[in-house]
């Protein structure tokens, strides 16, 4: 790692959307060229740059000139002609190019030039899995700032100056809450970092493990010196072992430097950190039922009061936040709360991560100040739609929250705005849907998502959401009565009102917003018995297109009930009384032939 | 580099005590220390044998029905034994909008089992999960350690096929 400085750094994407693109063969491929070769070059890797759709990805910086260039889309050939033709002939290859340094029009440049990274500021620049590169970008000073020249109530104050909310999806002010912890009585208090990601569609939080640990560890850092805590657990999702295992690395090195544990930075102050893998359950993102699960017991929520801030994990003082949130706080004691501030609307201020998936042309991570629209994000910074097709809806916020449909992309990224359309900001995943997304369907999965993660503690949740998801089970099936709209609406607001935790009390969200925006699909599915989306599969008939179809045979072998026909090279054709809608055959076709309607 | 790499995973067997023993060693003086005990003895003998939760209640002082209420709870446990690979199939948003459906449909078509049941040669077990996290990607599913990504359904059968032969290098 650049002793002796060569011209060009090589920096290849290494969190695990790109592992899963292929960022393995990448890096043995350049490993074993450098290697042989005499390339003027050194090589790190990186977390996530953000740059999901262009998976696997590298940077290639020129020192000398002071440049650089993403390229994306790679795989253990091109990398070798990158090297020869941009490290050895100085020539750029234009059309892999994903983004130039000193030019933010170029190729997808402005993905990243619509945003404004705060707490993504080292995601994809630094390894992650070197300490000395966190310092070398000013890692730790604020840390060290808050703990030698600040006291406790200052770093309060300059947080709740700051105007940060809770990112994990409620929006709770931090500086307030770190306030009660502080206040609260007892001489052991607890600090809990909330990295149990579990919103399916979200991955923020992943990414900042995973791209920058040390940032969310200074947090930590940060927060259990303002509140008294001394000791920290750091709550991740099993289901992410390159984030456990970066952050693994990174304590190990805090503690060979003198960081974590007794008397930290010269101070008398000590602080340690333990990491407490998650057994995979969604409810355990609530706070009661995270501390239930450290306890060592089933995560199941309790009702508050007393809140954690009193009573918390081992009935101590505990303070609970999440990673995006605590990874924000080094800036701002660095930079100071009122430049945090700045940034944002009248009540949500700073930034916010987003998770661009679904449909979108750029899926990956978006940091937008508050304020901007969903337009701004999905179709300045998103690109819009993919295959140029039609935006129908966005789903925000995952299970608690809900489907916006287009006449909605104006509302801005603002804690109060978004909850006003019935959807919830929630951790940040945004989910793209068009034309080819059935919104009975979307909502139907999310209740059978939160009816399966429903601890089964209290009724309303338990057996609520269970007849929630019978009647749109019923009516994806075709089997749907007018009635049942009306139904939906009454258990959901029974739910909402009488549930004992958040996952109950924001399960009706997706069928509430659905009802609300896209109620013509629903009555679609009941009095028409139509799926205009062609998703479900008992409101739709299959066909192939004659003119189109080579009779190559590629469905007719796959199709389970023998229902194509056809002889070879002549057009098929599907008998709808043997279909049974598998759409195994839609997949097949190699001339996509074959539509549902 | 193990992210990349096939491991065939060699499990304890049941009989043999001494990995339950290291564990609970390791844990004896911490608090709470349930879920890790439990997430070690699984990874230790592939997953929560009867017989080894009863021992583990002995030898830890929990109940039994404590034990078994933590096992029952998280869906990482698992009471019965797994193939030689595990495929999960992410079930995720944006993978259920991409086609998870038929991701699943044609791996149950390709194994000839269902979801949660293991292939005859005890190859293979195969099990839905919610979000992995790498949305970018879908539809997505895990076998192994390997990843495999923006799937469709006609890749599955070479994917399957390929854990069968030689150990292979490349995702596809």
């Amino acid at each position: 790692m650049g002793e002796e400085r060569t011209r060009y750094k090589l920096v290849l994407g290494y969190g695990t959307c790109g592992i899963a693109a292929g960022a393995n063969a990448v890096k043995t491929a350049l490993e074993e060229a450098v290697e042989k070769g005499s390339y003027d070059v050194d090589l790190d890797i990186a977390g996530c740059m953000g740059y999901c759709f262009k998976e696997p990805i590298i940077e290639v910086t020129d020192r000398e000139r002071d440049y650089s260039v993403v390229y994306g889309d790679l795989d253990a050939k091109k990398v070798l002609q990158v090297l020869e033709e941009h490290i050895l002939n100085g020539r750029v290859i234009e059309e892999w190019v994903v983004r130039k340094s000193d030019d933010p029009s170029f190729g997808e440049g402005d993905f990243l030039a619509n945003q404004h990274r705060i707490v993504l500021r080292n995601c994809g620049r630094i390894n992650p899995e070197s300490i000395d590169e966190y310092i070398a970008v000013g890692g730790y000073q604020a840390a060290r700032k808050a703990l030698t020249q600040m006291t406790s109530e200052e770093v309060i104050d300059e947080v709740s100056k700051s105007g940060l909310r809770g990112r994990g999806g409620a929006g709770f002010p931090t500086g307030t809450k770190w306030g009660f912890a502080r206040k609260a009585r007892g001489e052991e208090k607890y600090l809990v970092c909330n990295a149990d990601e579990g919103d399916p569609g979200a991955f923020m939080d992943r990414s900042v493990l995973e791209g920058d640990p040390h940032s969310v560890i200074e947090g930590m850092i940060i927060a259990g010196y303002a509140i008294g805590a001394k000791q920290g657990y750091i709550y991740c999702r099993a289901e992410y072992p390159l984030a456990l295992k970066r952050l693994e690395i990174a304590i190990d090195h805090l503690h060979q430097r003198g960081y974590l544990g007794k008397g930290i930075f010269g101070t008398d102050w000590d602080f340690d950190i333990k990491i407490k893998k998650g057994a995979g359950a969604f409810v355990c993102g609530e706070e009661t039922a995270l501390m239930a699960s450290i306890e060592g017991r089933r995560g199941m929520p309790n009702p508050r009061p007393p809140f954690p801030a009193n009573e918390g994990l081992w009935r101590k003082p505990t303070n609970i936040n999440n990673v995006e949130t605590l990874a924000a706080v080094p800036w701002i004691i660095s930079h100071g709360g009122d430049k945090y501030a700045e940034l944002g609307t009248e009540k949500s201020k700073g930034t916010k991560v987003f998770c661009l998936a679904g449909k979108v042309r750029r899926s990956g991570l978006a940091e937008v100040p508050m304020g901007y629209t969903l337009r701004q994000v999905i179709f300045d910074v998103g690109g819009g739609v993919r295959e140029g097709k039609e935006f129908k809806a966005v789903q925000m916020g995952g299970p608690s929250g809900g489907c916006l449909p287009a006449e909605l992309l104006d509302t801005p990224v603002d804690y109060e705005a978004i909850t006003a359309t019935g959807a919830i900001m929630g951790s940040g995943g945004m989910i793209v849907a068009d034309s080819s997304t059935c919104m009975v369907d979307l909502a139907r999965y999310f209740l059978s998502f939160t009816q399966e993660e429903s601890c089964g503690k209290c009724v309303p949740c338990r057996i609520g959401t269970k007849r929630m998801l019978e009647i749109l089970t019923r009516i994806c099936e075709g089997k749907g009565v007018p009635e049942d709209m009306e139904k939906l609406q009454t258990l959901a607001a029974d739910i909402k009102a009488a549930s004992l935790c958040a996952l109950g009390g924001t399960a009706p969200n997706p069928v509430l917003t659905t009802l609300k925006y896209f109620r013509n699909e629903y009555e679609d599915h009941i009095l028409r018995h139509k799926c205009t989306a062609g998703v479900c599969p008992a409101l739709i008939t299959l066909f192939i297109n004659e003119e189109t179809c080579t009779g190559c045979g590629a469905c007719l072998k796959v199709c389970p009930t023998g229902a194509i026909s056809g002889e070879k090279k002549e057009p098929h054709k599907i008998d709808p009384e043997l279909c049974i809608r598998c759409k195994l055959c839609l997949s097949r076709c190699p001339t996509e032939s074959i539509w549902a309607e | 580099m193990e992210e990349g790499c096939n491991h065939k995973h060699r499990f304890a067997s049941v009989d043999d005590l001494r990995p339950l023993e290291e564990i609970l060693k390791r844990y004896e003086k911490e608090k709470g220390a349930l879920i890790p005990l439990l997430q070690e003895t699984q990874e230790a003998y592939g997953y929560l044998d009867e017989k080894i939760m009863r021992m583990l209640a002995k030898k830890a002082g929990y109940q039994l029905s404590q034990i078994y209420g933590v096992a029952t709870f998280y869906t990482q446990f698992r009471l019965q034994p797994i193939g030689e690979y595990l495929i999960k199939v992410c079930h995720g948003t944006a993978c259920h909008v991409a086609g998870a459906d038929l991701i699943t449909e044609e791996v149950c078509n390709q194994l000839g089992i269902k979801e949660k049941e293991t292939t005859p040669d005890g190859k293979f077990t195969l099990e839905s999960v919610m979000c992995v996290g790498a949305c970018s990607l879908s539809p997505i599913m895990i076998v192994g350690e390997d990843t495999h990504g923006k799937l469709k359904p006609t890749a599955i059968k070479k994917i399957l096929k390929s854990y069968y032969g030689e150990p292979k290098e490349e995702d596809e």
